[in-house]
Parts: C-alpha cells; structure tokens; sequence
C-alpha cells in the first residue's frame, strides 16, 4: 500500500473485512450529542400507526406510501409503523454501542449508514433544505446545525465508499 | 432539536459530495398521475402484477447512497442503480421494482427502512 493510501479518509475497508472508522474523539461526540436527539424525538413524536409522526421532521422518516388514497395509506402505516420505529430505535442503539469503536464489522456499516443518513433527513428537513447548496453564513443561527448536516453528508459519503469495497454480502437483506 | 455540538477536528468538510437536486417542479409534493399513451390496446393488466414502486427525488439523500441501496435491496449491478438514481435525479422519480401488491408494500417498507422516499401505486 502507498504511503497516502486511506490518507484523510473517514472509514477505511481492512484486509480482514471490517471497516476501519477514523474518526476522532469531537467528531464522536457530534454522534453522541445528535443520536440520543434523534432517539427522543422518536420516541416522543412517532406517533402511532394511525396518526403518523406528530412532529414535522420526522415526516421523511414515516413517508406516505400512497399519497393519493388516505384509506390505502392509513392501512399500509398500520402495518408497517411499529415495525419501522423498532428497527430505526435498535439501529441508534447500535450505533451508540459501537461509538467508540474502531472498526465496524459489514452489518454494522449498514446500520451506520441508515442511521447517518436518518439523522441528514431530519436536520435536512429542519433546516427545509432546497434543491441547490445555498451556504449558510456563520452568523445565521442555523450555521451549526448546517456544519452538522453538512458533516454528515462526509461521514455518510465515506461509509457508502467502504461499504461498497467490501466483499459482497451473503444476502441482500440488511445492508 | 437542541443545537449539536460542533466538530472540533482540524479535518473539515466544507459541503457534502453530490446530492440529488435536480431542478424538479414540485419535488416534496404528492406524486401525480400520469397519462399513459392509449395506444396499448392489447394489453391484458395481469391480477397479480399491477403495482408499481416508485423512488422521488428529493434534496437530502446522496446519489451514492441511493445507488447503494438501489443495489443492495434489489441485486441490482451498479449499473443499473446508477441509470435508476439518474432517473430519480434527472426526472424526479423512477419505478424500481414491480409486482403483487404484497411484493409492492414489502419493496416499499424496504425502501422507506432505508430513509428512501418511495411509494406505490398501481400501473
């Protein structure tokens, strides 16, 4: 391997199959701080099957799935919410566990991954983020929520590039 | 949400890699209905395969990782969930997969596990 090869990188596949995460120690605490957030407006603002998230940004976490018919719609959220919120709450659990790590194994870049990119949904949708890179100027009061969400698009960018070095999975049911 | 605490690291991105953003009208609302060409006349609609999924576009999710996941839920080569994720990108939404209602609410609840914006609708 070349002396710059994985230079600057944030997560880095092995030889051995798992993915080196580089991250350092503020940056884990960025993670620290957004994922117990995420976990409590998940649990505080879900809402139920029949109502949807009652909270706003979490809109693109619980999407319509059939945005034109209401009875469709409210059928297939009975049957689908409880589910989506068990796995988003053990996806964050995941992730806080393995914080401090510093290699992942493949299952766990997946859940790094959806987790990373949750968390882009609702700062996105927090900061009503538009179709073209509009820069937030450091004195606007959403300047450090736009560096957090600007960040993660880094990590998540870095994650999908390892995630994709790797061998192929066994199946193609969890990332 | 309270404000995060800032990255103190000297290692500083100023802005993510692509994004899907293309310049589509009216990207956040509800999908329409669109006219097919009527010329189909001996097209028998099978009972079980009528459903379509469908991917929007939207300005958070990256290109990489809608073409990851295009890939990994439904074996798709890189090829073919670049092509998709272009459609998304270019057209505002591409049909990803087809089948059953029951296939079509599976591939949805997939899509939507992964933060995808999907629905379904029937062709």
């Amino acid at each position: 391997m070349g002396f710059f090869d994985g230079f600057g990188r944030l997560a880095q596949v092995s030889p051995d199959g798992t993915v080196e995460l580089r991250l350092g120690a503020a940056e884990r605490e960025l993670l620290a701080n957004l994922v117990p957030q995420l976990r409590a407006l998940l649990v505080d603002e879900a809402g139920d099957a029949e109502s949807g998230p009652t909270d706003p940004m979490l809109t693109r976490l619980f999407p319509s799935a059939h945005p034109d018919d209401p009875e469709e719609d409210g059928a297939y959220r009975s049957l689908v919410h409880d589910d989506l919120l068990a796995a988003r709450l053990s996806n964050l659990d995941v992730v806080e566990q393995t914080l401090q790590s510093s290699t992942l194994d493949p299952g766990q870049v997946g859940i790094w991954m959806r987790t990373v990119n949750e968390l882009r949904l609702v700062l996105g949708t927090k900061l009503d983020v538009s179709e073209d890179d509009e820069l937030v100027a450091v004195d606007d009061d959403r300047a450090p929520i736009y560096a957090a969400y600007a960040w993660l698009g880094v990590l998540l960018e870095e994650l999908v590039r390892a995630a994709s070095a790797l061998p192929p999975a066994p199946t193609t049911h969890d990332l | 949400m309270a404000a995060p605490v800032l990255p103190r690291s000297t290692r500083t991105h100023p802005v993510p890699g692509p994004r899907l953003s293309a310049p589509v009208e009216t990207p956040l609302e509800a999908p329409v209905e669109v006219e097919e060409p009527t010329d189909d006349t001996n097209v028998d609609v099978e009972k079980d395969e009528p459903w379509i999924v469908l991917v929007w576009n939207d300005p958070i999710n990256l290109m990489s990782y809608v073409t990851f996941v295009l890939q990994k839920l439904f074996g798709y080569s890189l090829e073919k969930a670049t092509e998709l994720m272009l459609d998304v990108h270019q057209k505002g939404r591409a049909v990803v997969s087809t089948g059953s209602k029951e296939k079509a609410e599976l591939d949805v609840f997939r899509l939507h596990e992964h933060g995808l914006w999907a629905t379904m609708q029937q062709d």
